[in-house]
């Protein structure tokens, strides 16, 4: 299928469908015994919106999706091999689920991801409750291939796919008064039974100063290898930064708040010591219990099946694209 | 009816030994089992240290439960398997620390070196592992008639130690709040407590029969 490529500033915010008129359509069409048209029909048609972009991906789980390549965040511009899906969907933290980094692959069928709406509210102009497949178009998505490094001292290679999230923020509209972006993850222990454990305060909280949020690095991923981002992942939306610790990206985002002052994020209240608000990759700001002078490259083996260890980069190999966000600070004290 | 079946004689029969060393095997077996069949996952080295790190754990609770257990049921004959018991908890220790130090670091010694001052869980890790060492090469008999019964008992106290350092090095190698390490440390707690409780009950006694003797 062919995927036209609008230029940003001719997408408008009105675009956006709010939830109540989303499932109003939706609701109509099944009600006319037509659900399945409902899911595959483009949006452009049941809201009458002219150009309305086809809504062409949903959230179903090992669906293929597709996206644009970006021409420098591939995996042969970083000389690299993406580690294999089986990996990426085996070997997770995602503590809604289990703290083994089995048990989200595990445990995570129990996650609905459709429908799924995100609120977006506080210092923005079109606050709203938006289905996920409207605030994030088909034919925005891309295909970037990332370093993706944990805290604990191992990474992995990603090929995402996803939207900047500056897209989508600047079709939002901050106003004046936003400095900082909030997330959330849903909260729902029948849903996420990990949540049943006081391992952290849930529902797990991040958040990124807005300049961090829309630099063009930082995506709203839906997808990895070519197909619908799995639950164990972050389904069916996720925050990816790439020069941040992995616990930055938030998973399974619910909420999208607008503030003016620093939020609280879910590790830093646990631990303000050893995971700060800013948590950029940095091999030189050791972690209580991890150096973070190396890391293990998972799904990259040593011959004898061992994933191989190297030096860790200094934002994660992204200080070109980011150092400047971070001009004049000690990386020391705001780690 | 066989009488034979009373626990205490199975405890002291000849079976009783080999069968035990079976059972302190398994998830070494398991183990290899699992590498065999390609079951470690991506990161063989944090699966295989973890799981030898668990095994550790609870050979050390076990073989510190034996005492409880006779002053308890009053079954003099488990007390047979109390240092092969704790030999097999610093196997296991040994086994974790190997893995740390060849699958993990794949013998960084600098690093190593750094970890063991700097990351206070290692820290921790280490002092019980030294623990371990010194009462596995003191476990012989041999040795305990070396030393006279009095020193040995004497350092294989530290055995309570390394029960403490135990929980709270698995404690604080994990992150957020996790209810795992606290159960084990909450057995430690208890197989200590029980130590402590016969401990005043004995001194209690033998000061009321020095007291009927001065009387
Ligand atoms: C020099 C000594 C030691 C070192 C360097 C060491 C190292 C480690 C490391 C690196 C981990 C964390 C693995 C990870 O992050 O995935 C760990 C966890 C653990 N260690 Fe040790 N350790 C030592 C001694 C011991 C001893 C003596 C015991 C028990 C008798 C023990 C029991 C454990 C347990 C139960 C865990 C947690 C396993 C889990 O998460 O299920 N360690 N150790």
């Amino acid at each position: 299928m062919i995927i036209r490529q609008r230029p940003l500033h001719r997408i408008r915010s009105c675009e956006i469908t709010p939830k109540a008129a989303f499932d109003d359509r939706r609701r109509v069409l099944r009600a006319l015994g037509l659900g399945g048209l409902a899911a595959t029909m483009p949006a452009a048609l049941t809201m009458g919106l002219p150009g309305r972009a086809d809504a062409a991906w949903r959230p179903t789980q090992g669906k293929a999706l597709s996206g644009t390549p970006h021409p420098r965040y591939n995996a042969k511009v970083l000389g690299e091999d993406p580690a294999p899906l089986e990996v990426v969907g085996s070997y997770n933290n995602f503590y809604e689920f289990g703290t083994g980094k089995g048990d989200p692959a595990e445990n995570a069928g129990s996650l609905k991801t459709t429908p799924w709406t995100i609120k977006v509210e506080g210092a923005v102009e079109k606050p709203g409750t938006y289905d996920v497949d409207d605030l994030i178009r088909a034919d925005d998505i891309e295909d970037r291939v990332y370093r993706f490094r944990c805290v604990e001292a191992w990474s992995m290679v990603v090929p995402w796919l996803g939207v900047p999230l500056a897209k989508i923020i600047r079709r939002l509209g901050p106003t004046s008064k936003a400095r900082y972006v909030y997330f959330e993850t849903l909260f729902d222990p029948d849903q996420m039974p990990g949540q049943r454990r006081p391992v952290l305060e849930w529902p797990y909280k991040e958040g990124l100063r807005l300049d961090e949020a829309m630099n063009p690095l930082t995506l709203f991923a839906v997808g990895v290898h070519g197909q619908v981002l799995p639950n164990q992942n972050g389904a069916p939306v996720r925050l990816i930064v790439p020069w941040k610790y992995g616990f930055k990206s938030i998973k399974s985002i619910v909420l999208m708040r607008f503030v003016e002052q620093q939020p609280p994020t879910s590790w830093s209240v646990a631990n303000g010591r050893e995971y700060g608000f800013y948590s950029n990759v940095n091999p030189d700001v050791s972690h209580p219990r991890w150096s973070q002078a190396t890391e293990k490259k998972i799904g990259q083996n040593n011959i004898f099946g061992l994933p191989i260890r190297q030096p860790t980069l200094m934002f994660n190999g992204y200080e070109e694209e980011v150092a400047g966000l971070y001009a004049g600070m000690d990386l020391k004290k705001f780690y | 009816m066989n009488k034979d079946t009373r626990p205490a004689s199975f405890l002291t029969s000849a079976a009783a030994k080999p069968l035990v060393h079976a059972a302190c095997l398994a998830p070494l077996v398991w183990l290899v089992w699992l590498g065999v069949d390609g079951r470690f996952g991506p990161n063989p080295a944090e699966f295989i240290n973890r799981y030898t790190g668990d095994w550790a754990i609870r050979f050390l609770l076990i073989a510190l439960a034996v005492t409880p257990l006779r002053g308890i049921t009053g079954l003099a004959a488990v007390m047979r398997f109390r240092r092969m018991l704790g030999l097999y908890a610093f196997f296991y220790a040994l086994l974790h620390v190997t893995s740390y130090v060849a699958l993990d670091q794949y013998f960084a010694w600098a690093a190593i070196w750094r970890d063991i001052l700097k990351r206070n869980y290692i820290t921790v890790g280490m002092l019980a592992l030294t623990i371990l060492t010194a009462l596995a090469v003191t476990s012989p008999k041999a040795m305990v008639k070396r030393m006279g019964g009095r020193n040995w008992q004497r350092l294989h106290r530290l055995v309570y130690v390394a029960a403490v350092a135990t929980p709270i090095h698995f404690f604080m190698m994990r992150k957020g709040f996790q209810i795992e390490p606290l159960i084990y440390g909450a057995v430690a707690g208890l197989l200590l407590a029980w130590r402590a409780g016969a401990w005043i009950r004995a001194r209690a006694q033998g000061r009321a029969r020095a007291a009927a003797r001065a009387a």
